[in-house]
């Protein structure tokens, strides 16, 4: 196998996000082409520029509010002249969209890559409180190859698998429930800096306590808030990148590992997908673990967070309990800034590229009051259970 | 309770349907002599073709759990408690299922036996404490 580290080649050069609304009266496609536009004018080029068009998951369920607007549709809004494009829900998680645009860049096919992550779900829980329920997603018996052995058994949200690998962390390394909250007060407290964030008041140890048991152990607290928005970021080869308007953030590695079983109950609880995942971002780097000065970790579920933390290397494995417990080390001021935007949990499920668009903010120092230290390295990483993407970041 | 019923295959049929005769089957490897799941035509381990359902004892242990509280749809009575299963078979060998009772007193550990409910032409395998 070639040794060639196709990322090297590949730096992030803009970014925009639309509104973040819960719910927003714009459409699916405005709040892409906001946000889009937006990356396209931050990093300094053209519409015409723009040569690639990646996303995931992609328009794969015909509409459906947890992806309303696939390449093709925005291809054809913006009018986009581009040599490549690509969806789909097959790939390393939410991250999948800039995996998938850096090969396009580095392979040749292009210079400039528009990635865009669109979500409606606040929106269509007007209209249907069990819209993204999964017995919703196939009519009739399941046939689908994972989810036909969760849902006979009532599995219908995501959270029912979550909650499984929490209390196995539980079990193993004495998690312990006060702990696990810190994730959740942690993003409350980063939000209220967030002027774009859904949830802004306070929330204390005993409100997050005192919040509704969704499936033990985890609250309704533990889950991220749906909300409607668009994130997009611009991808450009290395060379492209030295005529863009930012500093061009360079992709130093990339993990995205899929040699884990592709099912939810039979990879390792305590792992999933993201020691892979992490195990070959950090072969692809001379850079460490103690390198990186701030972290935006996938919150869709609070335990996730706490697994990130222990695949990256951020904290020994079993000791994200402690590592989180008080709040300090994670806060702004800390030595690991954590998902300072509010994360998923409180700034609103932008599901994927909203971790990246807040990394580039922060790395770029434009995160108004939540600005944290400057600082040239940090890491992303998105999904749970058998999907997982990770970026190690670093500022030229 | 209500549940969403799998579509039947000819791979995963002796799954589903087993519990008509109140026996649990998971597909075996004749070639690695080892179980695996979900069942399919192929092992994917040795890509042996070599493969077909075989019985086990029905009896199982908790490796994790929740209670679900919350009524996702209108018909779903709950709390309810969902596992994930390892059977005394095969090391690993594990599915997802439900604990049927007691619900709020399920544990890490805990000793279980498979018990089917009918829904139309599928067996669902249940649990309850052993």
């Amino acid at each position: 196998m070639s040794t060639r580290l196709y990322e090297k080649e590949v730096a992030i050069t803009g970014i925009g996000q639309s509104e973040v609304g819960r719910p927003s009266q714009l459409s699916g496609m405005r709040l892409t082409v906001d946000a889009c536009l937006q990356a396209i004018a931050d990093a300094g080029l053209e519409r015409s520029d723009i040569d690639g068009i990646a996303c995931w998951p992609g328009d794969n369920n015909n509409g459906d509010s947890f992806s309303p607007v696939g390449p093709n549709a925005l291809k054809n809004a913006l009018g986009l002249e581009v040599n490549w494009f690509g969806g789909g829900y097959e790939g390393p998680g939410p991250l999948a969209g800039v995996i998938n645009g850096a090969m396009a860049i580095a392979s040749g096919l292009c210079k400039h890559v528009l990635v865009f992550r669109t979500i409606t779900e606040s929106s269509s829980r007007l209209i249907n409180k069990q819209a993204s329920a999964l017995t919703n997603k196939t009519a009739g018996r399941d046939s689908s190859f994972a989810w036909q052995w969760y849902t006979p058994f009532n599995v219908l949200s995501a959270v029912n698998l979550m909650a499984i690998y929490a209390q196995r962390h539980f079990h193993e390394y004495g998690t312990k429930p006060e702990q696990l909250a810190q994730i959740a007060l942690t993003c409350r407290k980063h939000a209220q800096l967030n002027p774009k964030a859904v949830y802004r008041s306070p929330m204390s140890m005993d409100d997050y306590m005192q919040s509704r048991m969704i499936s033990s152990p985890l609250r309704m607290f533990d889950c991220d808030v749906h909300c409607d928005a668009s994130t997009a970021i611009i991808l450009s080869h290395k060379d492209a990148a030295r005529d863009t308007k930012n500093p061009p953030i360079r992709i130093e590695a990339i993990g995205a590992a899929l040699n884990q079983p592709w099912s939810w109950d039979q990879i390792s609880l305590t792992e999933g997908a993201a020691f892979d995942v992490s195990k070959m971002m950090w072969s692809r780097t001379d850079l460490k673990p103690k390198d990186v000065k701030s972290a935006q970790l996938y919150d869709g579920f609070s335990i996730l967070t706490m697994i990130w933390l222990e695949a990256l290397g951020l904290c020994p494995r079993g000791e994200s309990g402690n590592f989180i417990e008080g709040g300090q080390r994670i806060s702004l001021t800390g030595q690991l800034p954590l998902n300072t935007n509010g994360g998923q949990l409180s700034g609103g499920r932008t599901h994927g590229l909203g971790y990246l668009h807040e990394a580039c903010l922060q790395l770029w120092g434009k995160a108004g009051e939540r600005q944290i230290a400057d600082h040239q390295v940090a890491v992303t990483a998105a999904g749970g259970g058998p999907l997982g993407g990770s970026l190690l970041l670093v500022k030229e | 309770m209500h549940r969403k019923l799998p579509a039947l295959t000819a791979d995963n049929r002796a799954f589903w349907q087993g519990g008509e005769q109140g026996r649990l089957f998971m597909h075996w490897c004749e070639d690695c002599t080892r179980y695996f799941h979900p069942p399919g035509p192929v092992c994917p381990k040795c890509a042996s073709l070599s493969v077909r359902p075989k019985e086990v004892s029905g009896k199982a242990t908790v490796v994790s759990f929740t209670i679900n509280y919350q009524p996702w749809t209108p018909n779903l009575a709950a709390p309810f408690a969902i596992a994930i299963v390892e059977l005394p078979e095969q090391t690993g060998l594990r599915f997802l299922s439900n604990v049927e009772e007691p619900v709020e007193q399920v544990y890490i550990g805990m000793p279980l036996r498979v018990v089917f409910e009918q829904q139309e032409d599928v067996w669902i395998p249940l649990f309850i404490k052993d």
